[in-house]
């Protein structure tokens, strides 16, 4: 499908509009961090990588294959009721990725439990979908759609990284915190747990980039 | 004093701009102005002054404090001589707890001055003396069992996210000393609540009987017969956290911020009020053992007073119109008792309560002004 699209649009694949599509999301339009959408998710299940990353491949399917279908069906979608195609859209994708794990990686599903299902509320989704798939073609709306998913992702899995080594010692389940120190009487942070703590240390990520990011410092 | 002054003024020249270490001015700045009275004047501008400045507010609540970590220092020995059930001299008790108090007195200031020093130099702007307070209040409301690390982190964690993110010393929309107690009863429960950490044994034999549990633990599970006679609880001579089991140190400290002008008497005279109203409310309704305690034995438990007296009063999360102050105070009394009955997992409801009710301040602050501006406005156009 790729080609045929760079055959219709007559310019280069990752021209350097297409390029931007995929790296602002990263940083100055991060999903999570500066347009403030998809929290919930971010908080809720952000204890584990394992559970992070598995959410960030469940939204970069939804949000890739919503955004191309959408952006296909653009020019047949009424206006007054293009939320409700959406919906459809995205509801149906999720569905997919939602028996996907139950088949394949049971226990991740279980433990994400409600909110694959809430994929289909995320912020995100519904904002590329709006914002960029109803008014582009499906391969600008591709890369898009990835480059959101890895944007949103990526904040993911750094919250995950961080609590998961300090509330519980491990990064995918294996323990890197050695026994030894526990010998010393070093605990597991119980509130990095709770989903207060991941509101704090999202706070500290953008704390981070806003500091380093000379085009979001705001003048006073 | 010369010799000192002396050396501040050798070294002073690195300091200033072009020095060496203009850097660290900061860091300069606040040991010289801590010394000796600032040698600067106002510059421009019309201002309302007073000889009392931040430092010196700070240093009298400090001041305040000293009964009820001299008291804690001597209960803490003598909880611990009671434990192992040998008889000792009431200065081998203090000593004791000097022993076991000063670590974490010098854990919190060491750490929690060294990151505020940090965010100063950083930000280029002199250190405020806030901490001073801060520092002094963490150790108190520990109990005396918690390790060392876990008080760095706690107060770290507080400087950062209750005060410097905010912007610093006047900014904190919470009680530094409360975040971090908040922090670690959140973080390390095991550590924070229970049966063994309110007693300093050394892992050495109790005496039969021994259950090392707080009055409020003891109430949860026993009611009115768990809890201490009145005047133990009074006197502060109970289990608890190091500095806040004494009602009569933090009463000698109420009178030195009264008097002083620094604590407000409104909100505490208020956080009575609400405790002891709430206390008699659960009284009348009476549906199980904890709720007959007592109204006024309620109030003298666990960190009541302490938190009314040194927390509530924290001129900075507190409400700032006369009128807030009566409704916050009396709603940190009410939803302490209230939680503290009602939810046994946190049998210390105070400190919930005044965080809740400092986030809540400048809501009540804000519907109070509003009232008396829509006050005026009516009666101005009554006039007219």
């Amino acid at each position: 499908m790729a080609e045929t699209v760079t055959v219709e649009e007559k310019e280069p694949l990752f021209s350097k509009k297409n390029r931007q599509l995929l790296i602002d999301p990263l940083n100055d339009q991060n999903p999570i961090t500066i347009q403030v959408l998809g929290i919930c998710s971010a908080l809720a299940i952000t204890t584990q990588v394992k559970n992070a990353v598995v959410m960030t491949i469940s939204v970069m399917f939804v949000m890739m294959a919503g955004n191309v279908i959408v952006s296909l069906l653009r020019n047949g979608i009424p206006d007054r009721i293009r939320i409700i195609v959406q919906l459809v859209i995205v509801a149906a994708l999720v569905i997919l990725v939602d028996q996907v794990l139950k088949a394949f990686v049971y226990d991740v599903s279980k433990q994400l439990s409600v909110f694959v299902g809430l994929i289909i509320t995320n912020c995100i989704i519904m904002g590329r979908l709006e914002a960029f798939a109803l008014a582009n073609k499906p391969w600008p709306s591709l890369l898009d759609g990835f480059g959101n998913a890895i944007g949103y992702g990526w904040v993911l899995v750094v919250v995950a990284v961080v609590r998961e080594i300090l509330g519980a010692g491990k990064i995918f389940g294996i323990q890197i915190i050695p026994d030894a120190v526990y010998a010393f009487g070093y605990m597991n942070n119980n509130f990095v747990i709770l989903p207060p703590m991941a509101l704090i240390i999202v706070g500290i990520i953008i704390w981070i980039q806003r500091s380093k990011n000379t085009a979001l410092i705001e003048s006073h | 004093m010369k010799f000192l002054k002396n050396i501040v003024d050798s070294v002073k020249p690195n300091f200033e701009k072009g020095g060496k270490l203009q850097k660290y001015w900061p860091v300069f700045d606040g040991f010289e102005t801590f010394l000796f009275v600032p040698g600067h004047a106002t510059e421009n501008g019309a201002h309302i002054r007073d000889g009392i400045d931040l430092k010196r507010t700070m240093v009298t609540v400090i001041l305040a404090l000293v009964p009820c970590l001299l008291f804690g220092m001597y209960n803490v020995g003598y909880q611990h001589f009671l434990a192992i059930g040998e008889s000792a001299e009431f200065i081998d008790m203090v000593i004791y707890g000097a022993i076991r108090v000063m670590p974490l007195v010098i854990v919190s200031y060491g750490v929690g001055l060294g990151v505020e020093f940090l965010f100063c130099i950083k930000n280029g702007h002199s250190i405020q003396e806030g901490f001073l307070v801060s520092g002094m209040l963490i150790p108190l409301i520990m109990p005396v069992e918690v390790p060392l690390w876990m008080v760095a982190v706690a107060t770290a964690f507080a400087v950062v996210f209750g005060k410097e993110v905010f912007g610093g010393t006047g900014m904190n929309i919470l009680n530094p000393a409360l975040t971090a107690r908040a922090f670690l009863f959140f973080a390390y429960p095991t550590k924070m609540s229970g049966n063994s950490v309110w007693i300093a044994t050394d892992g050495m034999q109790t005496v039969d009987g021994y259950t090392g549990a707080t009055a409020l633990g003891n109430a949860v599970e026993q009611g009115v017969a768990g809890i201490p006679p009145f005047m133990d609880a009074m006197i502060g001579i109970i289990p608890g956290s190091v500095g806040e089991t004494s009602v009569l140190a933090c009463l000698i400290g109420a009178v030195i911020l009264i008097a002083s002008g620094i604590g407000s008497w409104r909100i505490m005279l208020s956080m009575i009020i609400g405790g002891y109203v709430m206390g008699y409310l659960f009284n009348i309704w009476g549906a199980n053992s904890y709720m007959e305690i007592p109204a006024h034995h309620q109030l003298v438990l666990g960190g009541f007073f302490f938190g009314m007296v040194f927390m509530a009063t924290d001129p900075v999360s507190a409400a700032q119109t006369n009128m807030g102050k009566w409704i916050y105070g009396f709603f940190c009394g009410l939803l302490g008792i209230m939680i503290r009955v009602f939810n046994p997992a946190y049998p210390e409801g105070i400190m919930m309560a005044i965080l809740f009710m400092n986030v809540m301040a400048p809501l009540i602050d804000h519907y109070v002004v509003q009232g008396n501006i829509s006050k005026r406005l009516k009666r101005a156009q009554v006039i007219a």
